[in-house]
């Protein structure tokens, strides 16, 4: 199958996603379903509404046992926003969250000058402008690009997660798309 | 901190652009997605779109243009006007807008922030605040109320509108700069970020109003100059104040 499947935990703003892999030419099914997130060549989980309903959705479905798996026999799966805080050990976010536990690493408020961070930042050492729209942020050893002294990406084994939006970042989110699917 | 944002804003009435929109070049100037589009190959850092004519009964062609615009645009947006209900909300977030902003609705039921925040985060809920002489404004900037703009901004925030979209009623449309004192105050007393919109006559106002705020709310200045939105950027950085960078298609 050469569908992207994107995870759908309810709540999500998948429109989007699917609009930008189809500029690249990707068709796309969004999909909870755990035998279709098991065989998916590459596995998007998008990032909008709050961590416990997208955890209990995940757990209820099957999706988040179907994505620990995946990368356990390391196949990709790309988290992005709550996507990449979905994967954590545990989050801070409505009381306290357990997470998919992929990265090991917790979630954790933002303590900027002003929160939700809001706008586009420079990533380091990746030297390109995404932008970004968060009220928390992962604090990992696994993380592997930060902004404004903010992670801005994790990496473990074949999952990968952004706190940024690709899908809203303009010419630049769109060819880090390119290559994280080229890569796959 | 992120970079200041320089935010275009489209009104809308029966799914057109409408309100002095003057380009040459454009097939449709009334066409919410192609005038989208243009602010974003532009150098826009963000859209807003507001429903000026939203009615229930017209909900459904404003979803289409929500739908339309998220299928072909790569920065974020924010759609305003006729949310008056966490369905609403919603519906026009499900149709791929990022955020939602709130006015007369928000100060008539300020729950509805706090159960639309619940749902979709913080970071997409927008109070949008009509300010004139210091108290809030509904209806379109019409009716004043009696609640103080700061004690409402901060309520508002409390209960969790992630952004203000700051309108200063009384420097809007007359071209001669931002409310510098209102944003500042209203800023100081929140810790979300702060919108500046109503006054942008020059490039030199938006610098101004980016130097005190997050971001900058532009509707005339973009919609009737010639040089555009390009040469407006070109001229903010030009005042010193840096936006995202940005290359010009070629």
């Amino acid at each position: 199958m050469n569908d992207v499947v994107i995870v759908d935990y309810g709540a999500g703003n998948t429109r989007s996603v699917r609009a930008t892999l189809a500029r690249l030419g990707h068709s796309s099914v969004v999909s909870a379903d755990p035998a279709m997130i098991s065989s998916a060549w590459y596995v998007v989980l998008p990032g909008v509404g709050s961590a416990r309903s997208a955890m209990t959705h995940l757990t209820d479905t099957g999706a988040a046992q179907a994505l620990r798996e995946r990368v356990e026999v390391h196949r990709p799966v790309l988290g992005i926003c709550l996507g990449l805080q979905l994967a954590l050990t545990w989050s801070a976010e409505d009381g306290g969250v357990e997470g998919l536990d992929i990265v090991p690493g917790r979630v954790v408020r933002l303590v900027e000058e002003r929160v939700p961070r809001l706008g586009w930042s420079l990533v380091e050492p990746w030297d390109e402008v995404y932008y970004f729209a968060h009220s928390y942020a992962a604090v990992t050893s696994d993380a592997v690009a930060s902004a404004d002294g903010v992670v801005a990406a994790v990496s473990r084994g074949t999952f990968l997660g952004v706190q940024f939006h690709p899908e809203k970042s303009g010419p630049a989110g769109l060819a880090f798309l390119d290559r994280c699917l080229s890569h796959a | 901190m992120p970079l200041p944002r320089l935010i275009p804003c489209l009104d809308v009435a029966r799914g057109r652009v409408v309100k002095g929109v003057n380009f040459v070049g454009l097939r449709d100037v009334g066409d919410p997605v192609a005038l989208a589009v243009h602010y974003s190959t532009g150098g826009a850092d963000e859209l807003v779109l507001l429903d000026i004519a939203a009615t229930p009964d017209e909900a459904d062609t404003m979803t289409t243009v929500v739908r339309s615009v998220a299928d072909v645009l790569d920065i974020p947006f924010t759609v305003g006007g006729g949310v008056r209900s966490v369905d609403d909300a919603s519906r026009i977030i499900e149709s791929g807008a990022d955020r939602v902003s709130l006015n007369s609705a928000a100060v008539g039921a300020p729950s509805l922030l706090g159960a639309i925040a619940e749902r979709f985060g913080s970071q997409a809920v927008v109070i949008a605040i009509d300010s004139g002489g210091g108290v809030v404004y509904t209806h379109g900037g019409r009716v004043p109320t009696d609640r103080q703009t700061v004690a409402w901004a901060i309520e508002a925030t409390e209960r969790g509108a992630g952004e203000i979209l700051l309108t200063s009623i009384d420097h809007d449309g007359r071209r001669e700069g931002f409310d510098l004192a209102l944003t500042t105050e209203v800023r100081r007393a929140v810790r979300v970020p702060v919108i500046a919109s109503g006054g942008a006559g020059s490039a030199e106002h938006v610098a101004a109003a980016l130097r005190v705020a997050d971001a900058a709310l532009v509707a005339s200045i973009v919609h009737e100059n010639p040089a555009g939105l390009p040469g407006l950027r070109r001229a903010i950085e030009a005042c010193g104040v840096s936006l995202r960078p940005w290359k010009e298609p070629s």
